[in-house]
């Protein structure tokens, strides 16, 4: 008979504390964001797929065409070709391509980078229809950005 | 001829009701429904429709649009007859309840002597509705929601009638006119608390809605007996329900919140229903509270509750009121 009133009482006075959880909730705001109206701000550190920096004080990148990277990529997904031209020292960088298809995010192409040319970018808006449209040109990339 | 005309004035009374009634029945379910989903998503901390129109406003009649649109599907081996009967069933007695209730002093359809029954017995008909609808499914989810269904209302009737019969002993009449009339000092609420408890747990099983929504349960009977119910039939299923939440917390308001009675406005013979509405939309906010706050109980817990605590607490608080009224 004891138990038959206690449970009661203990069993209205947890359902009085859900309710209270649940207003709390009603009134506090939502966070939900609206996704295509409405973006969140991608941490600095967030790893995507890799780009060439393009450095303020020069106005350009800094690859030198060396190819540590396409070396060093073990999904063999970057390409990258330059040539001797006249009157500029060293070679100037022709093709950079990254087949985003196979990357696996890796970085090392990052870390061997003899003059810190390369970097993650924070692009995260990544669906395609067709398979062409992850073959980026990075060199393009960089050229295009302000 | 002189008899039609003697007559016409009620005619006029009857169509203008039954009109107005359907307006309340489809206006009910729109804000409803609407405001359902848009408290379940705060609850959730999203949002909600956002999409239709400003915060997603037309919603509700872009869904009716598409459920108009729907192929109304009859499973082969469905009793075809009563399963297309059953949707009607559930969703035609809901009218009448509408013509009986004093939304204030001047509005209301019919006031009638046994007007407490009218409302209980025809809102014990989407029972029956449930029942064949679920039958007539031949699939053994629906057969199991209805199995819940009947034995869960069958349950939450006793204590929900003997709630009403304590306030009924107290004003000595079933018209729900007098019942307002007689609360004019202070509402039953204040003298007969736990009678408006052992209603208000009533009504949420009475209505099948969250804590004690198992006839359809959707983890366990995907969606009850309405599994094999589509397009127009299914909602109107759901404007039954709708309509039943309005109905039972217009009672809850008659009986227990004083009606239209509140702060005098201008007219308030008529205007005494904004407060009607407003104390029924507030217990309908709470039945949508409390559905996004607690889980499913499980059927014994349902049944034992009923048993255990509604029914004998409603009838010590029965007996209470008799003795009461006797005395003084």
């Amino acid at each position: 008979m004891k138990s038959y009133f206690s449970e009661l009482f203990t069993g209205a006075w947890s359902l009085i504390l859900g309710l209270k959880v649940t207003i709390k909730a009603l009134v506090s705001p939502i966070v939900t964001v609206q996704y295509p109206r409405e973006k969140i701000v991608v941490t600095p550190n967030y790893r995507g797929h890799i780009d060439l920096i393009k450095f303020a004080d020069t106005g350009a990148h800094k690859c030198i065409s060396c190819g540590s990277c396409m070396r060093e990529c073990p999904s063999d997904c970057i390409v990258v070709e330059g040539e001797k031209r006249e009157g500029v020292k060293g070679k100037v960088l022709t093709i950079f391509t990254l087949d985003f298809t196979k990357c696996s995010l890796c970085g090392a192409c990052v870390e061997v980078c003899p003059t810190k040319a390369l970097d993650y970018s924070n692009e995260y808006e990544l669906a395609g229809s067709t398979r062409e449209q992850f073959h980026f040109d990075l060199l393009k990339r960089v050229e295009e950005r302000e | 001829m002189e008899t039609f005309y003697s007559i016409l004035p009620e005619l006029i009374r009857i169509v203008v009701c039954a009109v107005c009634g359907a307006v309340i029945v489809f206006g009910n379910a729109l804000v409803m429904g609407y405001a359902e989903r848009k408290l379940a998503g705060h609850i959730m901390l999203r949002p909600g429709p956002m999409e239709v129109g400003p915060h997603g406003i037309y919603q509700l009649v872009i869904d009716g649009l598409k459920l108009m649109g729907k192929q109304l599907v009859v499973p082969a081996k469905a009793d075809p007859l009563l399963f297309r009967f059953a949707p009607l069933l559930a969703f035609a007695p809901v009218f009448v309840p509408l013509l009986v209730l004093p939304f204030s002093e001047k509005i209301q359809g019919f006031d009638l002597d046994i007007g407490l029954l009218v409302i209980l017995a025809l809102a014990s008909i989407n029972l029956l509705a449930i029942l064949i609808g679920g039958w007539a499914s031949n699939n053994k989810y629906s057969l199991f929601g209805v199995f819940r269904a009947v034995s869960q209302n069958v349950a939450y009737e006793i204590p929900m009638l003997l709630s009403l019969l304590a306030v009924v002993f107290m004003t000595n009449s079933f018209s729900l006119k007098a019942v307002v009339a007689a609360q004019s000092p202070v509402w039953f609420i204040v003298i007969q608390p736990l009678a408006f408890l052992i209603y208000l747990v009533s009504i949420v099983a009475e209505t099948n809605r969250a804590p004690f929504d198992l006839p359809e349960a959707e983890s366990e009977l995907t969606a009850g007996f309405h599994t094999e119910y589509s397009g127009m039939s299914f909602s109107l299923f759901v404007l039954a329900e709708y309509a039943n939440m309005f109905i039972v917390s217009s009672v809850a308001t008659v009986f227990f919140l004083g009606g239209s009675s509140g702060i005098p406005l201008p007219y308030f013979e008529y205007s005494g229903i904004i407060w009607f509405m407003l104390k029924v939309y507030s217990l309908m906010f709470f039945l949508v509270w409390i559905r996004w706050t607690y889980p499913r109980t499980r059927f014994d817990q349902l049944m034992n509750f009923c048993w255990k605590y509604l029914i004998p607490f409603a009838l010590v608080n029965l007996l209470i009121t008799v003795v009461m009224v006797k005395l003084l």
